[in-house]
């Protein structure tokens, strides 16, 4: 932050710093330079003292030396004139028989970020390389990387790419896995450093002898090694096996994404490299660092999605400690809803009860979701718990368990009996709008089953002059539609008032809509109006059902031991169970749309009929190859665009934006590269090939479309909308 | 790789600025600090992202230690090599805080020159890092009336000086060259975090012990060390327990340095300390208590009057009568909406008091020796109180120190440096467990 007064600060120093009598006092002369220092990690621009410190870098005092030198490095690119004229007392240093003074000066000189240094630093670069300190080649391989980085645009030069990969054999440990970044940074390009068998057996033999840091840093690079036969793949697993108990919390995590990764045909050895880590794992979730503890848990999460029974013998590791932070606590809650089993139901769930009257209300209302999740398989034994919250009366309390009866009632509809008895009991202290959309979704949908629903109605509408959220009015104007098809009697006139004050004096326009949809709808008469407004009473796809699925390793290994697990976006694709099915009370208007369609005798259906691709049940892999080896090509195309250049996930979402599902692909840059593709519509069965065999011509995807039953209408339709979702991919990257 | 590192202290100041890269701007700082206050209590803030540069951090000593980059690096790495760094500073500066950062900023700049070279990690170890670095560090001593008590009447050597000053370790390990030249000394740590979690009639739900072995050397080099442990350590459940006094661990994990050819049959664990604080050993216990837990709590919790709750705690402290646990905190929640409380607590040194920020009442308690009984009465006024507030009141949490104790029992037996070892050291061996977390219900 800009000082008030910092112009006379400078001015000052500039004085002190070029006084003689300073110059001539060793100790006041650095004292000047610490505060230049200090005035500039603080954001005050000192610059105009380059000069000053210029001069003031001749000296044998290494201290002041490496604080001038960090100055220069600072503002080199502000004044490159005036680096250049530091550069000879550097190169000179460059040349000392100190080690310390040699390495120090060559560091701080390849640092100097501005154009036209590399003609300076490439000759003592190169000498650095060959020095008998390991300290300087350390430096000195790193000093490659950095003139790369300076000169992005400049032909690589073979022979220091050769050097450094003769440095892989150096004895120092940091020198080898310097020489590994330098060369991905210089070659880049081309793909980063090579790692063939020789150099893969070498870091593994060298593995030993690095520090932490290394280790890590070389499991990562092995990454993009693959080994040749089976007996070589195990040969490297055995040496590897003991880094997967390292006391190192990134030397763990990065060998086991290297297990994971390698034995990727063989789920039998991931299984066992799983159980293997579990407890390191766990140690991380214990950490006294809350941050690592925050990873671990995270990582945690992503193993579980595979392996969902690894962590439930120690439920009792994720229980919260109240001191914890509660972005902690959350993912704890998180990774407890999943590991609930038969043995520990009761003491999970006791725990969770105790969390529901926590201080902080956010943390009181993800605790009641998580029982709400935990109540889709052990229904009884949750409404309890729920039933008796609502027996505190406290607001936040309350709004947060009719939300999730509301959900428990999509989800397992075989709990709505006890949710309708226990309702009536929350009507009272219901007060912000969130908890009244739930309520009046309960009444609406389940009205019959509570007795006293057309009263409770009655109060809402009562009040709706005081009402000020537009969403809970349309939430009320659907409940009491729907009330008024299962108990007309009780609901006539209230609808009527309800309807009348919507639409003649409402002003927001939402409401007012649906207030006259509903009037027309009701106009039509009775069964018509039964058709579009009842919809599904709960989940159909059923997801309680088919229970939890399994994932493969495969879908979440790439991303394991990056940011991705830490980053809140990846929240959502955690929980898709919960995330996609749609929350049934907001979406009144989706649940009109589709049925309307079908029932309005207004829209003829056009021959040209509007094609509306969709996915339908999964084809399995097996499934897919029989069909597309029977049918005949119906069309081949060339489009104009090349293979989409993004990540294969995201590749997959934006398909399945526009309904078309991707059964599998090539992975990573290797060519040909294939895609197989399918969807449906329009009463047919659609698949296709994407094909991109020549990376040199631009626009040279290929795709190949077979279908069953023929229909070209469809396919046009497919193309298009293939060929627009792939534009949209090649603007985006 | 690391784009940039920079410590912030929690006002935002610019304590310590450092870009490895070039490729972000020096307003990230500020972008970070914004986005970190502006995060409310529930999201996560260890990892967040603008545009396409990514901060790490992590909070320790009210600093913000925070690492930005462009590629997308193992977490685990970073926050460990911050935490690192955390560690390093305070065995340099013989503390971590604001001020200690401010005092020794060329020192730190210094140390994040070697650690780190073009956004990659070099070393962190301290054997390596001592012979570059030359900066002295810089301390305050605040006069302290706590030095001049241990010096005896006459000056003459009392019984309190054969214990170390708890302070006595936070002192920067290089400043042995000054005129503390003399203090050769190595402390030993055993520190045991407890957390449990207990039921209303004093069920354990569970417990479970962290512990670790720390070293901090003062020693410029020293030669091999020999820690001996238990004799009788059990390491795994599967084994079978006897009557004997054997102290269990679920496991155990050990520095890489540590040498274990003696661990299995002696329990001997082999070490050459580098200067500064290292973790030796970590261990668990999980789902069990080999003692019985340190603190039992009898509430009673009644309506009073119409808008009053009586709240009668009754805590026993079950340690043996020579242990004493200090700095006991008992949190209790109470209902919503409570205005005032009165007290009657058994001595003065105790103090209590109602936060209605957090709708609890803490009472503290300095010493609480091993086996007394401490009971205490609040009277809290709860206008417009309702039968189902008494259900807010609960679960009790506690926090405390028990210094001289380790819970699992674990003890060094013995602590030798080799004979080759020239000059004189002290060597202290302390024990310490800590509440992680101790809730009752």
């Amino acid at each position: 932050m800009p000082y008030f007064g910092s112009e006379e600060t400078v001015k000052e120093l500039k004085r002190a710093l070029s006084n003689p009598n300073v110059q001539a006092d060793r100790l006041r002369y650095k004292n000047y330079i610490t505060r230049v220092i200090r005035y500039m990690t603080q954001g005050l621009d000192v610059s105009s003292l380059f000069m000053d410190m210029v001069k003031a870098s001749a000296t044998v005092d290494i201290v002041q030396k490496k604080l001038v030198y960090l100055y220069m490095c600072t503002y080199a690119s502000d004044k490159p004139d005036l680096a250049l004229l530091a550069i000879n007392t550097l190169r000179k240093d460059c040349a000392d028989p100190n080690p310390m003074v040699r390495g120090l000066a060559l560091r701080n000189m390849c640092n100097f970020r501005m154009p036209g240094i590399s003609e300076y630093i490439e000759q003592p670069i190169v000498a650095g390389l060959r020095d008998k300190a390991s300290y300087v080649r350390r430096v000195a391989v790193m000093g490659c990387a950095k003139m790369q980085s300076l000169q992005p645009n400049i032909e690589i030069d073979p022979s220091i790419v050769n050097e450094l990969y003769a440095l892989l054999r150096d004895p120092d440990p940091v020198v080898v896995v310097n020489c590994l970044r330098a060369l991905e940074e210089i070659l880049k390009d081309e793909g980063g450093v090579v790692i063939n068998k020789p150099i893969a057996h070498h870091l593994l033999n060298r593995m030993k002898d690095l520090d932490s840091w290394g280790q890590s840093e070389v499991l990562t690079f092995l990454l993009r090694y693959r080994p040749r036969s089976d007996d070589e793949l195990f040969d490297i697993l055995s040496l590897l096996d003991a880094f997967l108990q390292s006391a190192h919390a990134h030397v763990a995590v990065a060998t086991l994404r290297l297990f994971l990764h390698l034995a990727a045909t063989h789920p039998a050895v991931q299984a066992d490299a799983l159980q293997h880590t579990s407890s390191p794992l766990l140690t991380m979730c214990g950490s006294i660092s809350r941050e690592l503890r925050f990873a671990g848990l995270c990582h945690v999460q992503q193993v579980m999605r595979s392996q969902p029974g690894l962590f439930a013998p120690h439920y009792k590791r994720f229980f919260c400690a109240y001191s914890e932070p509660s972005y902690i606590k959350f993912r704890k809650m998180e990774i407890l809803v999943e590991l609930v089993n038969d043995e520990n139901v009761t003491l999970v769930l006791e725990e969770l009860r105790s969390y529901c009257t926590d201080v902080s209300p956010e943390l009181a209302q993800v605790a009641i979701a998580a029982i709400g999740r935990i109540a889709r398989t052990y229904s009884e034994k949750c409404l309890n718990i729920l039933t008796g919250l609502l027996a505190l009366k406290q607001e936040h309390i309350t709004s947060a368990v009719i939300q999730t009866f509301r959900d428990l009632v999509w989800f397992c509809p075989q709990s709505t009996a006890a949710v309708c008895q226990t309702v009536e009991a929350c009507v009272d202290c219901t007060q912000d709008s969130e908890a009244k959309q739930a309520l009046l979704w309960l009444l609406g949908e389940h009205g019959e089953r509570i007795s006293s629903a057309p009263y409770v109605l009655e109060v809402y509408i009562d009040g709706l002059k005081t009402e000020l959220s537009s969403s809970v009015k349309m939430e009320l104007l659907t409940a009491a539609v729907k009330m008024f098809l299962c108990r007309p009697a009780e609901t006539q006139d209230m609808l009527g008032r309800l309807l009348h004050h919507c639409i003649e004096e409402e002003s927001d326009m939402c409401v007012r809509d649906r207030a006259l949809l509903y009037h027309r709808l009701l106009q039509r008469g009775v069964e018509q109006t039964r058709k579009v407004v009842m919809g599904p009473k709960s989940d159909p796809s059923m997801s309680v059902l088919t229970g939890h699925q399994q994932e493969p390793v495969s879908q979440w290994v790439s991303n394991f031991n990056t940011l991705g697990p830490l980053s809140a976006q990846d929240l959502c694709f955690q929980t898709p169970l919960i995330a996609l099915p749609e929350q049934p009370s907001n979406n009144a208007e989706e649940e009109l749309l589709p049925v309307s369609k079908d029932v309005s005798p207004f829209i003829p259906t056009d021959d040209q009929e509007e094609l509306n691709l969709y996915l339908g049940p999964p084809l399995s892999h097996e499934a897919f190859e029989r069909t597309w080896l029977d049918l005949e090509v119906q069309h081949r195309e060339t489009l104009s665009y090349t293979r989409p250049r993004i990540t294969p996930d995201a590749l997959q979402a934006a398909l399945q934006l526009a309904k078309i599902q991707t059964l599998a692909f090539t992975p990573g840059d290797t060519l040909p590269w294939k895609a197989y593709l399918y969807t449906r519509g329009n009463r047919t069965l659609i698949l296709a090939e994407l094909l991109w065999e020549d990376p040199d011509i631009e626009g040279s995807l290929v795709v190949t479309v077979k279908q069953q039953p023929p229909n070209q209408h469809a396919l046009r339709g497919f193309v298009s909308t293939l060929s627009s979702v792939l534009q949209t991919l090649d603007i985006d990257s | 790789m690391i784009s940039q590192i920079f410590i912030l202290s929690s006002k935002g100041d610019h304590l310590i600025y450092k870009d490895f890269r070039g490729e972000a701007s020096k307003d990230s700082i500020n972008v970070f600090y914004e986005m970190v206050t502006a995060l409310s209590g529930d999201q996560p803030p260890v990892v967040m992202t603008h545009k396409d540069l990514h901060f790490i951090h992590i909070r320790q000593g009210g600093l913000y230690l925070v690492a930005s980059t462009k590629t997308n690096p193992s977490p685990f790495t970073i926050i460990e090599f911050l935490n690192r760094l955390a560690a390093l500073t305070k065995d340099y500066c013989g503390s971590l805080s604001e001020k200690s950062v401010r005092m020794n900023f060329a020192l730190i700049y210094e140390l994040l020159d070697e650690m780190v070279d073009f956004g990659y990690i070099q070393t962190t170890s301290t054997d390596m890092l001592k012979n570059f670095i030359q900066t002295e560090a810089v301390t305050s001593k605040p006069f302290s009336l706590f030095d001049l008590s241990n010096v005896g009447l006459f000056g003459a050597e009392t019984q309190q000086s054969k214990v170390a000053p708890s302070v006595a370790a936070s002192r920067p390990i290089m400043s042995s060259r000054g005129e503390q030249g003399g203090k050769n000394e190595i402390f030993v740590d055993v520190i045991e975090r407890l957390s449990v979690v207990m039921g209303s009639k004093g069920v354990l739900m569970k417990a479970d012990i962290q512990g670790e072995i720390r070293i901090k050397c003062f020693l410029p080099s020293c030669s091999e060390m020999r820690i001996g442990l238990n004799e009788e350590l059990n390491i795994g459940k599967s084994q079978l327990k006897g009557y004997s006094s054997a102290v269990c661990v679920d496991e155990c994990r050990f520095h890489q340095a540590v040498n274990l050819d003696e661990f299995d049959t002696f329990r001997i664990l082999k070490v050459c300390p580098s200067q500064g604080e290292q973790t030796v050993m970590q261990y668990q216990l999980c789902d069990e208590l080999p003692c019985p837990p340190p603190f039992q709590l009898f509430p009673s919790v009644e309506k009073d009057y119409v808008n009053r709750v009586l709240i009668f705690l009754k805590l026993r402290c079950d340690l043996p009568p020579k242990s004493t646990a200090l700095n006991v905190s008992v949190t209790v929640p109470v209902p919503k909406g409570a205005i005032s409380m009165s007290q009657e607590l058994s001595s003065p040194d105790q103090t209590a008091e109602l936060q209605p920020k957090n709708k609890a009442l803490l009472w503290e308690i300095p010493r609480f020796p091993g086996g007394a009984q401490l009971s205490a009465l609040f009277k809290v006024d709860v206008p417009g109180l309702s039968s189902a507030s008494l259900l807010e009141v609960g679960p009790v949490s506690m926090s405390f120190e028990l210094p001289k104790q380790t819970c699992t029992g674990l003890q060094i037996r013995f602590l030798r440096l080799s004979p080759t070892q020239t000059g004189l050291s002290q060597r202290w061996v302390r024990y310490v467990t800590h509440s992680d977390s101790y809730t009752i219900h």
